[in-house]
């Protein structure tokens, strides 16, 4: 019996076998032995590189996540609006300016819509840009070093989510407000939020040399919800379009009383005749209270800087910068083909999407046939304007991207699914399922003149089923889709940090070839950097106690430190001298109320400590960094606060 | 049971693996044994070349004094961290280096330390030598090398 066993496994294994031992060498046409090609097209072998990189928000994490399609490997949480102790954002003192808002110190945020910085309407691979929610936000971050360079508070604004969208030559990131709210802010009755209550739209103006931003403008909108934006391309360039809800103006249960309306709008915003506004004076500087915190990658260090006014265009007094697009009903996404052509509304209460024609527009415009105005805005008619519909596509529209070949896809929230149709003669022709209750869809370029129409991503708000369960919270997730085909593909399911909204994606040859490796020494010009292990030295000012240390493999310097007392304010300044890719070092020391320092080749860090007892506390290196890491450790000699040991410092006994 | 189908698994799996890699060694193969230790590669160091970039580097019969003044600055700012000149740190001390390594081969242990303690005899040799502590690449450019290189010549 025993034996028929084993002669009849090993005859089961024998086909497991030969296609082992066929050694396929990774090219050509592979038809797998195992029937199928969906895990081939996913797969990258051990060592090969992913073709794109996908920017996937973070949600209510507060971050953004670097994947890698079509693999969906993590390769890196970029801390954004939240403290992340791993790397120290938000913990050490170079750091810590980056989370500061008018409202003091805030650690958290909600991170919804990441855009990629374009030239000529096309992705240039030099910045992304995402919005905090809660806490109104833009940060910038830089995809050569994948670290936040920037974050401006944006004023006036509440639920800062039809934002971050980038203007073709990155003219303006622009941010809209969910949640009007009185501007300036003033104690009010909430009741008298009609009429009242104003929703801001920002423009920061992006510095082309350095992407620094400043916030240029605020149009000064009537009190609806801004839900989501996209810019004009091509021939709509110059303009920039948003979604609206709640034109009921409910200021109480709105999923009923914000539901009322046939047709919310869309508003397009004409952001050249804007500027022109600007240029001759007619903008009003009003008080705001915001700030502006930037890194600088010299002194490795941010600033907060503390801003005071705002330049406010007011759209009820300055004709031709604004008009309305009627839309049904509530709609959500705003999205933009890539010819420029069409604005796709999808009213995520209505079972039709609803494309307005952007020539039409234009023309209506011009002859000023408009249905009626709404504070004093002019409300352009819906028949003029559409320029083609796509009848009962599915439930609940939400979100449109473009694959360059001339189709759109859409996601249905209530119906969970992705929906495939063509521009123009505005046909469904493929729908897949999600699992489940989808949300954004990605396709890289997706928001440019030139989508890489090869993948999807679609992001989902529940898994349920999906994943081996962990208690009551379940992961996001994101499904990779293959569009190459007429029918789409479902490729992959791979887990998500945080609820993704929207993502941005590019071909990985955008960034690769820019990456930074490590920092120079020579051009660290923090105020704390020593260059060599010769100018490691410990200096008292008072009870504050500042040592200047370096690393390198595999020892600190000084790694010996006596004289420190009970009470007094130790900053550690930590400089990584190794010059060499991928060899960062950490330092932690026993009881420090903050986090580690992870330090960058090159790079100087800070974090305080507040030695709290007497004795010799020990201090090591966090993040492998050779054969001896075991061995980078040190000392800190902590005497009671009226002793008079003298301040001293070694390494060797030297 | 369960052993007989993991060794023919094992056996048909590896008789996939690619053919390995020539493992490159400094010198021509034949023409040098391996050494057993440092002080019998010390006797013959002329032969090793090293593993890198640089093959051929043309020194002069004087020091050239510019050249190593500036060397020294670089010294101090990129390898101090490890090397003293005096004595045995991290690294090996500097002091006579000249009389021991080719300057070809010191030229290429300092731009491409991680082939040079895989595959070069006497690399090998010296990471054991200093347990296993690796020697870390600065990045130096191959003319801060030869400056680094002129600077040792003074010690």
């Amino acid at each position: 019996m025993k034996t028929f066993h084993l002669i009849f496994k090993i005859f089961m294994l024998l086909p497991l076998m030969w296609s082992i031992s066929s050694c396929q060498d990774g090219s050509g046409d592979k038809k797998g032995a195992l029937g199928s090609n969906i895990a081939e097209k996913v797969y990258v072998a051990p060592g090969e590189h992913d073709e794109f990189y996908a920017f996937v928000s973070g949600g209510f994490s507060g971050q953004l996540a670097v994947y890698g399609l079509p693999s969906g490997r993590l390769f890196r949480v970029i801390p954004v609006f939240s403290v992340d102790a791993e790397k120290a954002y938000g913990f050490n003192e170079e750091t810590k300016p980056m989370l500061e808002t008018s409202y003091g110190f805030v650690p958290w945020d909600d991170s919804h819509h990441p855009d990629l910085s374009q030239t000529n309407g096309e992705i240039d691979g030099r910045w992304c840009f995402i919005n905090g929610n809660n806490t109104p936000r833009i940060a910038r971050i830089s995809l050569q070093t994948f670290e936040t360079e920037e974050i401006i508070e944006i004023p006036n604004s509440a639920g800062n989510h039809s934002s971050s969208f980038v203007t073709e030559n990155t003219e303006y990131v622009v941010a809209g407000t969910r949640f009007s709210v009185p501007a300036p802010q003033v104690d009010m009755p909430i009741a008298e939020y009609k009429g009242k209550f104003k929703g801001a739209m920002s423009f920061i103006k992006v510095n082309p040399e350095d992407g620094h931003m400043n916030l240029e403008f605020q149009i000064m909108m009537p009190g609806f919800n801004y839900d989501l934006a996209h810019p004009g391309r091509g021939k709509s360039h110059g303009w920039m379009f948003f979604s609206t809800y709640n034109t009921e103006e409910a200021h109480t249960l709105l999923e009923v009383n914000a539901s009322q309306n046939d047709k919310d709008f869309i508003a397009a915003v004409n952001w050249k005749k804007a500027e022109e506004y600007m240029a001759a004076g007619k903008f009003k500087e009003m008080p705001a209270d915001y700030r502006h915190n930037v890194y600088d990658e010299s002194t490795h260090s941010a600033t907060s800087n503390k801003m005071t006014t705002v330049k406010v265009l007011d759209p009820t007094e300055l004709p031709g910068l604004v008009y309305f697009l009627p839309t049904p009903k509530s709609p959500h996404g705003c999205d933009v083909d890539p010819s420029g052509e069409f604005i796709i509304g999808s009213g995520k209460l209505s079972a039709s999407l609803t494309a307005h024609s952007f020539p039409k527009m234009l023309a209506a415009i011009e002859s000023e046939s408009f249905d009626g105005e709404a504070y004093g805005i002019p409300i352009l008619k819906y028949e003029d304007v559409v320029g083609g519909i796509v009848e009962q596509a599915g439930l609940g529209p939400l979100h449109t991207e473009f694959d360059g070949k001339g189709n759109a896809y859409t996601t249905f929230f209530i119906s969970s699914e992705v929906v495939k149709w063509k521009l123009g003669t505005w046909e469904v022709v493929d729908r897949q399922p999600t699992y489940y209750s989808v949300g954004h869809l990605m396709i890289p370029g997706g928001n440019s003149r030139k989508p890489f129409g090869k993948y999807l991503l679609a992001m989902n708000k529940i898994t349920k089923d999906r994943y081996l369960p962990t208690g009551p919270e379940l992961t996001q997730s994101a499904q990779l889709f293959d569009i190459s085909g007429d029918k789409m593909q479902l490729l992959l399911d791979f887990p998500t940090v945080g609820e993704p909204h929207y993502a941005a994606g590019l071909p990985a040859s955008l960034i690769t070839e820019n990456s930074k490796k490590y920092y120079k020494l020579e051009e660290n010009n923090h105020p704390y950097a020593i260059k060599s292990e010769s100018e490691a030295k410990v200096v008292r000012e008072g009870n504050v106690v500042h040592i200047y240390m370096t690393t390198i493999r595999s020892h600190f310097a000084p790694d010996n430190i006596e004289g420190v007392k009970v009470g007094d304010m130790v900053y550690f300044h930590v400089t990584n001298l190794e010059q060499d890719f991928d060899v960062p070092h950490g330092i932690g020391v026993i009881g420090a109320n903050t986090s580690e320092l992870l330090i960058m080749p090159g790079q100087t860090e800070t974090f305080v400590w507040n030695p709290k007892k007497v004795g010799v506390w020990p201090f090591y290196c966090t993040d492998f960094c050779s054969a001896l890491h075991q061995e980078m450790q040190g000392y800190v000699r902590v005497s009671p606060a009226d002793s008079n040991i003298e301040l001293t410092w070694s390494l060797d006994d030297e | 049971m369960k052993h007989i189908l993991t060794i023919l698994s094992a056996l048909l799996i590896a008789s996939c693996s690619s053919s390995p890699s020539g493992n490159e060694s400094a010198a021509p193969p034949g023409k040098v044994e391996t050494p057993a230790t440092l002080e019998e590669i010390e006797k013959s160091f002329e032969k090793y070349k090293g593993v890198g970039p640089v093959s051929e580097v043309e020194v002069g019969d004087e020091i050239d004094q510019t050249l190593a003044d500036e060397g020294k600055v670089i010294f101090e700012a990129k390898c101090t961290a490890c090397h003293k000149t005096d004595k045995r740190f991290i690294g090996p001390g500097l002091k006579g280096i000249t009389e021991r390594r080719t300057p070809e081969w010191t030229m290429n242990m300092i731009l491409n330390p991680e082939k040079m303690t895989q595959e070069d005899p006497i690399g090998k040799l010296l990471l054991i030598e200093y347990n296993g502590s690796p020697m870390a690449n600065q990045n130096l450019t191959e003319e801060e090398a030869r400056k680094v290189f002129e600077y040792f010549r003074t010690l």
